[in-house]
């Protein structure tokens, strides 16, 4: 056999792998899933009931998809200011100077640190910090999710918009510069245009990321299994629901976690879908 | 899920079979080939890494324990793929005939759930049945609550919010908490109920013990429910409690033995809780052992067997016991002991009993 061969062969089953990693994957949450799509039907999507009580059992995903979206929403709304500057502060103002390198490592440097040590310093450092401000009573809930996961994104966030905003052609800025425009004209008229989509996509991932993270989440939403009734209120994520109640669950109750995470499943490939389509609607 | 468990057992296996291979112990006398697995509950955890390893010295006997929680133990039994099982709570009637096969339950050593607080400058707080109740059913929301002044003369408390803080996860520590306050209440029962997790009517969640009196450390004006053998390592104040004689007991190794003093059935799955002993704290509990009566399933040897079930009745003997305060968990009443020797001797394999 020659090597052209042998290349291929390895090629195709790896690829052939993946789809059998992903299509069983599917097959063994949608074959878990049954028994409660079963028992509640649709209904399980906005049902706020989450009772596992033995005899009275009865499962809803509401208080889970609603913590999940909102905590994720206010995370990515108060990361955007924040990673839109980094990103032109490192990829337009101070392009390949020391300080653009040494900020761009610490910005990497967020992205590598592990979820529970975000967890842990929002423990230990923020909810502190947010009571003694005043903000919140106990400073566990919503508000103090969102905004640990907000930092948990930036990176995400910072560095595609960073890389597309330096890879906005010279030749177009310095049209602009030479034409009279101040560099504010030039960022807001030529930069961000040409690289939205770039920038839009950074958005698009750290929201991802926002939905699925659990640990951190988990040691800060207050694990109430109630839709929040306010901002600084307590709740849970779908991520963190799984998280806590996988180990002990069965029956029913496995069934309803595994549904939750086909659902999780689903919201990140809408997100996924529906920022393609902006992103190719503005390319 | 099953794969996972299979999966993780599989390892484990194949770590001690690497150990096998040493066949000398500390005091060099004939070694045991047999490996033995189990998988549960993880309240005995810190009681079974000891008592194990002590046990692997004594008679070269490789023990494996999965601290994956009681469901994954009873689950891990079922599919057949440990030795033995281990369970804070026991399995109820319908739960035993689902089961592929006759089970049997024995009791390893006594556990409690303490109330721990966080009230800076207190020290006392006595909790009387219809305190726990308004507080952990949310209709005693302020710590200044005359209900609560008046059953503490003495104490000032402050004017803070109650923040009770429960398990997220679910436990065995709450099923013997609920069990207990469905004990002490019909309204309880009707509403909350009994079990290892439940839709609690107010407060928030935190994972395990170690999460729970973590954020109880953390809040001020908190009150939630932490296993005994975690409090106790951590030395974590925890509050007084009124048994149905209408003492109030601390919590302590001596007063969760207490609990254990009344009649226990001969198959050993009862709740001690809400013991009436004026000595005893009130929710304290048993945690068990389960295994097969019919020992040879799935290709097991009769030296397998009788390895499960000799180490099983070292367990309960006298030298294992009282290692088990050591830890902090109580050791089994003389009465227990004895109904679990009985127990023991009624498993069989192929029919003849293993153990003389």
């Amino acid at each position: 056999m020659n090597s052209d061969k042998i290349t291929r062969i390895v090629l195709y089953s790896f690829s052939f792998l993946i789809i059998l990693v992903a299509g069983g994957m599917v097959f063994s949450l949608v074959g878990g899933a049954i028994p409660a799509i079963k028992t509640f039907g649709l209904q399980f999507i906005w049902s706020n009931v989450w009772d596992p009580t033995e005899g009275s059992e009865n499962y809803g995903a509401l208080p889970f998809i609603a913590g999940t979206l909102i905590t994720s929403f206010v995370a990515l709304i108060l990361c955007l200011p924040l990673s839109l500057a980094t990103s032109l502060f490192l990829g337009e103002y101070f392009r390949n100077t020391r300080i653009a390198r040494i900020i761009g490592l610490m910005v990497d440097l967020l992205a590598g640190i592990p979820s529970i040590v975000y967890g842990l310093w929002g423990f230990y450092v923020l909810r502190p910090f947010l009571i003694d401000m005043g903000f919140e009573n106990q400073g566990f809930g919503v508000f103090t999710s969102s905004l640990i996961l907000a930092i948990m994104i930036i990176p995400y966030a910072t560095s595609l918009g960073n890389e597309i905003i330096s890879m906005v052609p010279n030749d177009l800025k310095e049209a602009a510069y030479s034409m009279g425009a101040t560099r504010m004209e030039v960022i807001s008229t030529v930069i961000l245009p040409t690289a939205r989509s770039g920038i839009f996509a950074g958005y698009i991932l750290a929201f991802g990321r926002a939905l699925g993270e659990t640990m951190a989440v988990t040691m800060l939403i207050g694990n109430s299994n109630r839709v929040p009734d306010s901002f600084f209120g307590t709740g849970n994520t779908m991520a963190s629901v799984i998280a806590n109640q996988f180990g002990e669950a069965d029956g029913l109750k496995l069934s309803s976690l595994i549904v939750i995470g086909l659902l999780l499943f689903l919201i990140t490939g809408i997100v996924n879908g529906i920022g393609k389509l902006i992103i190719k609607k503005m390319g | 899920m099953r794969t996972i468990i299979t999966f993780v057992l599989a390892l484990a296996l194949l770590n001690s079979c690497q150990n096998t291979g040493k066949k000398k112990t500390e005091d060099g006398k004939e070694k045991s080939s047999v490996a033995l697995t189990a998988a549960g509950a993880t309240f005995p955890m810190p009681f079974y890494n000891m008592v194990f390893k002590n046990y692997t010295n004594e008679t070269g006997v490789q023990l494996t324990y999965g601290g994956i929680g009681s469901g994954g133990g009873i689950r891990s039994l079922t599919d057949k793929v440990v030795d033995f099982g281990a369970t804070d709570a026991y399995l109820e009637d319908d739960k035993l005939a689902e089961m592929p096969a006759e089970i049997l339950h024995i009791p390893t050593c006594l556990g409690a759930v303490v109330i721990a607080y966080n009230l800076p400058g207190i020290d006392e707080l006595k909790l009387s049945n219809d305190l726990l109740l308004g507080i952990f059913m949310g209709e005693i929301t302020k710590w200044n609550d005359a209900a609560i002044q008046s059953n503490n003369p003495g104490v000032s408390f402050p004017d803070l919010a109650i923040t009770f803080i429960h398990r997220s996860d679910g436990s065995g520590t709450t099923h013997i908490f609920s069990d207990y306050m469905s004990k002490i209440s019909e309204k309880w029962a009707a509403q909350i109920g009994t079990g290892k997790s439940l839709n609690w009517p107010v407060g928030m969640g935190a994972k395990g013990n170690p999460g729970v009196a973590g954020t109880i450390q953390q809040t001020t004006g908190s009150i939630g429910y932490i296993g005994s053998e975690y409090a106790f390592a951590q030395k974590i104040q925890t509050a007084k409690i009124q048994n149905s004689s209408g003492a109030y007991v601390l919590p302590s190794i001596e007063s969760v033995s207490a609990a254990a003093q009344g009649e226990i059935p001969a198959d050993t799955r009862v709740m001690l809780t809400n013991s009436s002993d004026p000595a005893a704290y009130p929710i304290s509990g048993f945690t068990w052992i389960i295994f097969y009566k019919e020992q040879a399933y799935n290709d097991r040897s009769l030296e397998q067997a009788e390895g499960t079930l000799k180490f099983l009745d070292w367990l309960i003997s006298e030298k294992a016991q009282t290692e088990a305060s050591k830890v902090n968990y109580s050791p089994l009443p003389a009465k227990a002991v004895s109904l679990s020797k009985e127990i023991l001797r009624t498993a069989t394999y192929n029919g003849k009993p293993v153990l003389k």
